[in-house]
């Protein structure tokens, strides 16, 4: 199972219930494939940068889900059906996730040692 | 030799400096500061990027794109 974020745009015109609608059908799907949902996120309406099947507006929806390829390419092929889906991307997000614990773990075992060498010094203002 | 007197201020990854260690496609306030006008990506020497940190920024930017959170071009 790998996990993935999947975020579409829906046509903002149609009703909150509907959108609501969408999202469980969309759940549905991955759990039907054998996936499980982790987060369903409702962007909010926001402005597009360009227009999208005539529209100027969208409304953004984040899924993320734990789920394999096919539920994926499944999920998409629905989308590109739907007329009321303006535009998806899903984006893996487990391996980057991966790495990016690696880069603070190396961090913060280099601030810990630089803090054990100098026991005497006052700690370093944090720069985050 | 040092003819010339104007000094240049030294150009820093703003992400190394900053300790951003995930440049994400959602975060349309960061990358938009790479992307002026004409919704170019802003070249390596002008922003002062390293590159593996500009290569992330590029990957961010284009799903960005793809999304429409930015612009691909502006008239």
């Amino acid at each position: 199972m790998r996990k993935y974020e999947i975020m579409f745009i829906v046509d903002p015109n149609l009703p909150e219930d509907e959108i609501d609608q969408l999202n469980t059908q969309v759940a549905g799907m991955v759990t039907d494939g054998g996936g499980s949902v982790v987060e369903t996120e409702k962007m909010g309406r926001r402005r597009l940068a360009y227009e999208v099947k005539r529209q100027t507006d969208g409304f953004y929806v984040l899924l993320t889900v734990e789920a394999n390829g096919e539920i994926v390419s499944e999920v998409e092929r629905r989308f590109r059906v739907m007329d009321t889906v303006l535009r998806y991307i899903t984006v893996r997000v487990d391996e980057t996730e991966k790495k990016l614990e690696k880069v603070r773990a190396i961090r913060q075992s280099k601030t810990d040692r630089r803090n054990a060498k100098q026991p005497a010094s006052p700690e370093q203002p944090a720069a985050n | 030799m040092a003819q010339k007197q104007f000094y240049r201020r030294r150009k820093v990854c703003k992400f190394c400096v900053e300790n951003i260690d995930s440049i994400n496609y959602k975060d349309t306030k960061l990358l938009s500061q790479f992307v002026p006008e004409r919704a170019k990506i802003l070249p390596r020497r002008i922003s002062g990027v390293c590159s593996p940190h500009q290569r992330q920024l590029n990957d961010a930017i284009q799903k960005a794109r793809s999304i429409a959170l930015l612009p691909y071009t502006t008239d």
